[in-house]
């Protein structure tokens, strides 16, 4: 087709400058962004075909399905942006019951004024992280609000996904004796993240975590079906987390300081905060209850993975009714490790 | 890491534990306060306590700066706030602190209010240079601490001739407070609080040095060893006191030496003392008035005082009636002892001083400790040495 054609079917309007009222319109500007950008770079048969919605033949076993809003700010950080980590949380999101994933969708909030260069960065990143971890992104969704109403680009993904047969993990089925285990350091993208924050400019080579960990997951389920459960620690960081899985599966949760991996620039930027490492954001960790006798094993299997190579036992379950997180200090005391109460503050002094 | 690894070797810890327990003598009981939320913090994230003897306690001080902070001078931030031309620079755990009628920043910001949380006082200088059309409120709070880099940009300021900054001072005075702690007429009222010796503050120390303390240490008779905020130092500084208290000496030590001197920071001193003078009477949330606690800026500097150019007064408010923060901030009373704890009162709605900032001796119970409530056989409990 030529210039001169194109413009008898489409095109007419350009696509370049800033995410315009008329993009989310469901008019023309719409379908071009649709094509210019996501069918474009996301490219795959179910979302080619132009529907509404991607329909698929369901494999057999049970069906998982999780959704996750993606809201970060910046939107752009050391190891990754809000595209990868929209693929990412969903994809571990599904993980996290042991399944495979399947499909994703993908849906857009966009703010008036966005600057459409960035927006591509953002769907190139995805449609990467997609096809990397071979999860396509099969239907979607563009909505543009007004200046001022968004903080630039909200993503909400959508992953569906299938668990082997003979697997059954969830949060409630820790028990007292069980071993946990984590697949690597713990903080890297909250301090990531914290780096390049207005105000915030500290020296750190620390880049985020966020990876997509369903081979992971993939490769333990296989070697050892009775995982009891499997958590990301994402948002409220490893202490939340395990404070979930302890509430849910009401044991108490004994932890070894000495034994959870962190890395030297995770734990200075922390200390030069007053942020504790326990409450820090995590994007590529999983956190996995056992029983004792597939500890060795499964710890096997993780550190043999490229995602698993520093993991490690971290600590065990314990008979409390009152769902305790405690932990043995490195330096031999005892502490609780509670709820994360808000938003982790910085100390004054 | 480098400077801080070696302040939290388990090795070290069992070495100086096994020598504390030595050297405490089980005939007597040994009450220390650490005035720092620093030093309460350390104590509570790392279980020092789980390694002191039964008959050695940590009594928990006013020393952290968010909780003294009376809730009259917050409702005057809230106020500040809510004028539509001012942006309110504030430190992050300022945010949560409730007022009159359980308001906070955070919530005022949540209703619309311009509240920025800043990192250090050069943001708010830097947040009124770009933006000449806002009056930018700097809620200056803290010890000794932080109250050089509040004079450095106080100084900065007027030498830009900026006409949209101004401090809303709030720093006060830790000598004057652990004075207050054992002669005022509430304490008296509270009943004895029975503390035997003094972790100093670490960082404050630094500015001001060990020297402040002296005449303390000889009017109350009571040691005094400034202590780091490592879990080592807070060990160290504890076999400190404990030797000083069995030799019958009532001394300033300073444990701290890699950091604080006799003299303080001379430098630090004399921009304070350029910028800041004494108020004659300050409010302490929990402690009521305290005489000669408080700093105020200068007249030379009123162009850049909040409160003049605001007209804020402020009234009388009171805490919670129930809410026993004024005993425990002195040390009268523990956490657990109050109704309140991990009733209605907890991080996620603290209504006590002592409950907000995670330096506070509550929420450090609370976050810390809890399960030592619940669990923990009583001789290894924090209250097995009350």
């Amino acid at each position: 087709m030529t210039a001169h054609d194109a413009r008898f079917v489409g095109g007419a309007i350009p696509l370049s400058g800033s995410v315009d009222m008329m993009h989310g319109s469901g008019g023309r500007a719409t379908a071009e962004l649709v094509q210019a950008l996501f069918v474009r770079h996301f490219d795959n048969p179910m979302l080619r075909a132009g529907n509404d919605q991607a329909a698929f033949q369901p494999p057999a076993g049970r069906l998982v399905i999780s959704t996750d809003g993606h809201v970060v700010s910046p939107i752009f950080f050391p190891g990754g942006d809000i595209g990868s980590l929209a693929v990412h949380g969903t994809i571990n999101d599904v993980a996290m019951a042991g399944a495979r994933p399947l499909y994703l969708s993908a849906a857009f909030i966009l703010e008036q004024g966005f600057p459409l260069a960035d927006l591509e960065r953002i769907v190139v990143s995805m449609a990467a992280a997609s096809r990397l971890a071979g999860v396509p992104i099969v239907t979607g969704d563009t909505k543009v609000v007004e200046r001022g109403k968004g903080d630039g680009v909200f993503i909400t993904t959508t992953g569906v996904g299938v668990v082997p047969e003979g697997v059954d993990v969830s949060g409630d089925k820790a028990r007292p004796g069980d071993v946990i285990l984590l697949n690597g350091s713990i903080g890297d993208h909250g301090v990531a993240i914290l780096s390049k924050r207005e105000n915030l400019a500290f020296e750190t080579e620390i880049v985020s975590d966020s990876a997509a960990l369903h081979g992971l997951v993939a490769d333990m389920v296989a070697a050892v079906p009775g995982i009891r459960v499997l958590r990301d620690p994402t948002r409220g960081g490893l202490a939340s987390t395990l404070n979930e899985i302890a509430q849910q599966s009401r044991v108490g949760l004994r932890l070894d300081e000495a034994a959870i991996p962190m890395k030297a620039d995770v734990r200075a930027a922390c200390e030069l905060l007053g942020l504790d490492p326990l409450y820090i954001a995590n994007e590529g960790k999983l956190i996995a209850i056992c029983a004792p006798a597939d500890a060795d094993r499964l710890l096997a299997v993780m550190r043999a993975h490229p995602l698993g190579q520093e993991a490690a036992k971290i600590g065990e379950a314990v008979a409390d009714d009152l769902a305790f997180v405690q932990m043995r200090t490195a330096f031999g005391g005892e502490r609780n490790v509670d709820w994360l109460a808000g938003e982790q503050l910085p100390r004054i002094c | 890491m480098k400077y801080v690894d070696e302040f939290r070797a388990g090795d070290l810890a069992q070495g100086l534990a096994a020598a504390i327990a030595r050297e405490a003598d089980p005939s007597h009981t040994y009450n220390v306060m650490e005035f720092c939320g620093g030093h309460t913090h350390a104590i509570f994230r790392y279980g020092v306590q789980d390694l002191m003897p039964a008959n050695l306690r940590f009594v928990h001080g006013p020393g952290c700066p968010v909780c003294v902070l009376p809730i009259g001078r917050v409702d005057n931030a809230l106020e500040l706030a809510g004028d539509p031309r001012v942006t309110l620079c504030t430190y992050g755990d300022m945010m949560r602190v409730p007022a009159t009628g359980r308001r906070s920043l955070l919530k005022a910001k949540a209703e619309g209010a311009d509240v920025r949380m800043i990192y250090s006082t050069q943001d708010a200088l830097r947040i009124a240079v770009e933006n000449p059309d806002r009056e930018v409120v700097l809620f200056a709070i803290g010890f000794e601490t932080t109250t050089p880099p509040t004079a450095v940009v106080l100084k900065q300021a007027a030498a830009a001739g900026l006409k949209n900054f101004s401090v809303f001072c709030n720093h006060v005075l830790t000598p004057a407070a652990i004075t207050h702690i054992l002669e005022s007429p509430e304490v008296r009222e509270i009943g004895t609080v029975a503390i035997d010796g003094f972790l100093g503050p670490s960082h404050v120390s630094s500015v001001i040095g060990s020297q402040p303390y002296e005449f303390f240490a000889q009017e109350y008779q009571r040691p005094v060893v400034i202590a780091g905020f490592e879990p080592l130092d807070v060990m160290q500084a504890t076999l400190m006191i404990i030797r000083q208290l069995n030799d019958g000496r009532h001394e300033v030590e300073n444990q701290y030496a890699r950091v604080v001197t006799r003299e303080g920071n001379r430098k630090a001193q004399a921009l304070v003392a350029e910028v800041f003078e004494l108020r004659s009477s300050f409010e302490w949330r929990g402690l009521g008035l305290v005489p000669y606690s408080a700093l105020r800026i200068r007249p030379q500097f009123a162009a850049f005082d909040a409160e003049l150019r605001f007209g804020v007064e402020t009234k009388p408010a009171r805490d919670a009636k129930s809410c026993e923060c004024p005993s425990i901030l002195r040390g009268a009373k523990k956490p657990t002892d109050c109704k309140l704890f991990g009733t209605v009162c907890a991080p996620e709605s603290p209504i006590g001083s002592c409950m907000v900032s995670s330096e506070g001796a509550c929420a450090a119970y609370w976050t810390y400790g809890r399960f030592r409530q619940q669990t923990r056989p009583a001789a290894r409990s924090t209250e097995a040495a009350a």
